[in-house]
């Protein structure tokens, strides 16, 4: 079947339900695979929202809202 | 020159090479060689926009998300339910805080709708002067090696013209050589006249000298000849003639 892709190759919006412990448990866990994951995520939000010609305030007001919000459920045990 | 065509030669050996084999491992077989000619530049141009974001929160992908399953005011729901599950539940906690936030967030509110624009035509502008700055110089370098390349067909359009200078120049030698010859030929010319006439008017001179000589010898000798008794004898014939002609005029 030259059409099928390998499973760990998948995005996770195209894995299906059944699939999902099989694809987490194929992912890359060492450090280098973790900070991989990090620095990707990180480009794509950056090339995606702040890396433009005329970018908006969505970019910085997104982080600043989760920011907000991390923090919120961080210090909630102390209200 | 060379070097390069062997550094632009050699990708192009090198994908020709066989792929590694499959003894090493099943993972390498799956794995190709470079095959599209990355280049970091030119870079592509920066997109436009960023993503679309909604009420400055909320990406745009997750309203198309939930479009087909529950419309255009599925997240909206969405959200409502969310703040009451979250109010009701006390996860959210009305305290002093809130009316805090509440006021904070107000203000913030206020000032980017109100200085919005501004704030992105002034930040704009300042890119626009940059990229200006950056296409100048560009350009400018573009222009100058341009400049560059006319500069150096001219020359070497002289450089073919090298050739007629050298013949200009032979010529004019030629020329010289040719001038020199003819004044030394015309100086010998004149030199050998001038003394083959000197030759000539000796000649002539003794010729006259010896003519006169001659003439002056034959003269006296002649007078000297002439003796006293000649003299009288032609005088006394002349007197006779002279009176026979007298007496024929006369008698005339």
């Amino acid at each position: 079947l030259p059409a099928a892709v390998l499973l760990k190759d998948t995005k996770l919006m195209d894995v299906k339900l059944g699939q999902l412990p099989s694809w987490l448990a194929m992912r890359d866990f060492t450090p280098g695979g973790i900070a991989g994951a990090f620095r990707r995520g990180y480009e794509r939000y950056y090339n995606k929202y702040i890396n433009v010609k005329k970018g908006g305030l969505g970019g910085i007001s997104m982080v600043l809202a989760g920011y907000v919000v991390l923090s919120y459920i961080w210090s909630y045990s102390h209200i | 020159m060379l070097s390069r065509l062997v550094l632009r030669a050699a990708p192009a050996a090198l994908r020709a090479l066989p792929p590694p084999p499959v003894a090493v491992g099943v993972l390498h077989a799956t794995r190709q060689l470079h095959t599209t000619q990355q280049s970091l530049a030119p870079l592509p141009p920066l997109p436009e926009k960023g993503g679309e974001v909604r009420h400055g929160l909320i990406p745009e992908e997750f309203f198309q998300f939930l479009y087909p399953k529950t419309g255009v005011t599925g997240p909206y729901m969405l959200g409502t339910g969310l703040i009451l599950y979250l109010l009701s539940k006390e996860i959210y906690v009305v305290n002093h805080e809130t009316v805090a936030a509440a006021c904070i967030l107000s203000v913030i509110i206020y000032g980017i709708k109100k200085f919005g624009p501004d704030v992105a035509a002034f930040a704009d502008k300042l890119n626009e002067e940059k990229m200006a700055k950056a296409l100048a110089v560009k350009n400018e370098a573009i222009e100058g090696l341009q400049a560059a390349i006319e500069e150096e067909k001219k020359e070497q359009w002289r450089v073919e013209g090298r050739s007629y200078l050298f013949d200009a120049k032979r010529n004019n030698v030629a020329m010289l050589l040719e001038a020199n010859y003819r004044e030394r030929l015309m100086m010998v010319y004149n030199e050998v006249k001038k003394r083959l006439d000197y030759q000539v008017a000796m000649q002539t001179l003794k010729r006259q000298k010896e003519q006169d000589y001659m003439i002056q010898w034959v003269e006296k000798n002649v007078v000297q000849s002439i003796t006293p008794q000649q003299q009288k004898e032609s005088i006394a014939k002349c007197i006779l003639d002279l009176k026979a002609l007298s007496r024929s005029a006369q008698a005339a």
